[in-house]
């Protein structure tokens, strides 16, 4: 199987007041195409740190992340933005949804970024939709869901372009317990049949019996890197 | 579930298609924001037509003032006798010269109209009142005063012509007799009663205000000046001569007071619609402002989903300038109308513009010409474009992961 991501020896550090503060001390590990895994650790571990740099909404301090073959510390920004829109997705915490669009309307938006054509979009969208299970809500905006329907079109947006590489960070953290169980077994179906890569950031034990492979972090440094669930 | 690769339909990879969908986008957000959009546009599409309006009216007074001032005054232009100095009443008497013989061809083809100026007093109903008493021939067809009404009736009949404003200053009806007295070039007094044969209605002060006119023949005769005048009308349709004992005026330098006293109206205009503009202005940059700081998480999320923060500053600044372009609309339903009623029916000036000292009508009529339109519109465009790019450059500098937090700002 195709590596995917490339971590070697990533140090990340946020300038804090006169000092620096090092999120990511020295952190080196790979993914490979469509393993369904999970950064895992308490706040303040770096996980959603190195998430974001492997998304490429972030850059190394030092090292390097090559993420389906581009060194993400070597990008321009338009470079980054083109990764992005054509091979990434993300989920986030909040849904992050666009109030002002319907279900649809958000679904379709990674779509016009990429200028597809207005009958296959609309084929797209509905097939991507179905997934999820929400062609019944496609005229409803998002102050009219349930945060369960928030984030299964959070997915549904994440996945319409289908991308090689989700990263979600905390998907589940707003979420009951029924809900979280729901998203996470879309998100695992989707994995399986799409041979998308699934990286997780969370502390959710819910979230975590689910993953493949759990790389676990504490204080910048993987601890544990371990799987659980081949 | 099929993961094939999307079919890229290449005809539609132009630039136009991301500016269609951010057109979109801005729409959409604008009209999600429901009232404070509707305010602002509002407030813009006023100054919109407000601007067009009284830039129109002002360019229609000037257009009405230049046209009836060549129609009630110097048709092509005046030749003014080498002495004559506008300023100077007391230049009067001595300023009259004979005309050029250089102009004779064109004075019987009645091409040009000599004008005598000269000083009096008339007596209505017991008062005193001094007036420049304005000789021109009575056949004379150059300029719109009813000068076939100043034939004598018979032999001691003098008969004048007065504007309407001169008429109520000085209380004179047609057919009333008014005395007349004035020095002649050898400083002796005269006097005569003079008939008032007809009173014009005009918006040129410059004929109508302190002034009889009379038969050129009858005026010469009465100061003792044969064959003099101070100025020489010509018509449109004759090139001036050069002559040095009379320069020759022309239009653009005759009406030159005039615009420049409109050109001051509309200074003064210009302030009162650059008011309500700012205010608009101020408006949009604070709900862009508003609007940047509340969907941070929407700019982070943009940005995640593969825009770069170049075009989210893109979108934000076409989102404020989505606001003139419905004002412009907004402003067009309901400005548009009222453009053309203004400029069939006019709009009456209901007081005494005489003291103004230039052509006022007390009817004016807007001119809303295209170019007048399309530069408002450019101008409102551009301006808010800017206003609502500047708060937008903070986008830029934001860090997209805090942005995505709610946290940039």
């Amino acid at each position: 199987m195709k590596t995917i991501v490339e971590v070697k020896n990533l140090i990340k550090n946020f300038p804090i007041g006169t000092g620096v503060f090092t999120a990511l001390k020295g952190v080196s590990l790979s993914f490979l195409e469509g393993e369904f895994a999970g950064l895992v650790g308490p706040s303040g571990s770096g996980k959603t740190t190195l998430l974001n740099i492997i998304g490429t909404l972030d850059v190394p301090s030092e090292g390097e992340v090559i993420v389906l073959g581009k060194s993400v510390g070597k990008l321009t920004p338009k470079d980054a933005a083109q990764l992005r829109k054509e091979e990434l997705g993300f989920i986030f915490q909040n849904y992050n949804l666009l109030p002002v669009y319907t279900v649809f309307e958000n679904v379709e938006f990674p779509l016009l970024l990429l200028n597809m054509n207005t009958d296959e979009r609309k084929q797209r969208v509905m097939e991507t939709l179905k997934w999820v299970g929400l062609t019944e809500k496609v005229n409803s905006r998002p102050s009219q869901l349930s945060g369960g329907e928030c984030q299964r079109v959070a997915i549904a947006r994440a996945m319409v372009k289908r991308p090689k590489l989700v990263l979600a960070d905390e998907p589940t953290a707003n979420l009951d317990a029924a809900n979280s169980h729901n998203i996470l077994q879309t998100m695992e179906k989707l994995n399986k049949e799409l041979k998308t890569t699934f990286i997780f950031a969370t502390h959710d034990e819910k979230v975590i019996g689910y993953l493949h492979r759990i790389i676990r972090l504490s204080d910048g440094k993987i601890v544990e890197d371990e799987t659980p669930n081949p | 579930m099929k993961n094939k690769k999307y079919k890229q339909d290449k005809s539609n990879l132009i630039p136009l298609q991301g500016l269609g969908v951010m057109i979109k986008m801005a729409i959409r957000s604008l009209i999600g924001n429901g009232l404070k959009t509707w305010l602002n546009v509002f407030v813009l599409s006023f100054t919109f037509v407000l601007i067009i309006f009284m830039q129109g009216l002002l360019e229609g007074w000037n257009r009405q003032a230049l046209n009836d001032t060549v129609k009630w005054e110097i048709a092509g232009g005046e030749y003014w006798s080498l002495k004559y100095d506008p300023y100077d009443p007391f230049s009067l008497d001595s300023s009259a010269a004979v005309m050029p013989a250089t102009l004779k061809s064109e004075y019987n083809a009645h091409e040009i109209e000599p004008v005598l100026f000269s000083l009096g007093t008339i007596y209505p109903g017991g008062r005193m009142q001094s007036v420049l008493l304005k000789g021109i021939r009575a056949d004379q067809h150059l300029i719109a005063l009813p000068t076939n009404l100043l034939k004598p009736t018979s032999e001691n009949d003098v008969p004048v012509i007065i504007g309407g404003h001169m008429a109520n200053q000085a209380n004179l009806k047609v057919n009333d007799l008014v005395t007349l007295r004035w020095r002649d070039i050898n400083g002796t007094f005269e006097a005569v009663d003079i008939r008032v044969a007809g009173i014009f209605v005009t918006s040129v002060p410059t004929v109508d205000v302190g002034q009889i006119w009379l038969s050129l023949d009858q005026l010469q005769k009465m100061t003792v000046r044969p064959g003099a005048s101070t100025i020489i009308i010509k018509s449109e349709d004759v090139s001036a001569q050069h002559l040095t004992q009379w320069p020759f005026k022309d239009q653009s330098e005759l009406t030159k007071q005039t615009t420049a006293m409109i050109k001051a109206k509309s200074n003064s205009y210009n302030v009162l619609y650059t008011i309500f503009f700012l205010l608009a202005l101020i408006a949009i940059f604070d709900t862009q402002t508003l609007s940047i700081f509340r969907r941070q998480r929407e700019i982070g999320t943009l940005v995640a989903m593969g825009m770069t923060q170049r075009q989210v500053v893109g979108l934000f600044t076409l989102e404020g300038t989505m606001n003139a372009v419905l004002a412009i609309l907004v402003g067009a339903v309901w400005g548009m109308p009222l453009f053309v009623i203004f400029s069939i029916n006019g709009i009456h000036i209901p007081m005494d513009v005489s003291s103004f000292g230039i052509p006022m009508a007390d009817r004016m009529y807007p001119v809303f010409t295209p170019t007048l339109i399309a530069g408002t519109m450019t101008l409102i465009l551009i301006v808010t474009a800017l206003v609502s790019y500047l708060p937008a450059r903070k986008i830029a500098r934001m860090n997209p992961t805090e942005a995505i937090r709610g946290k940039a700002l």
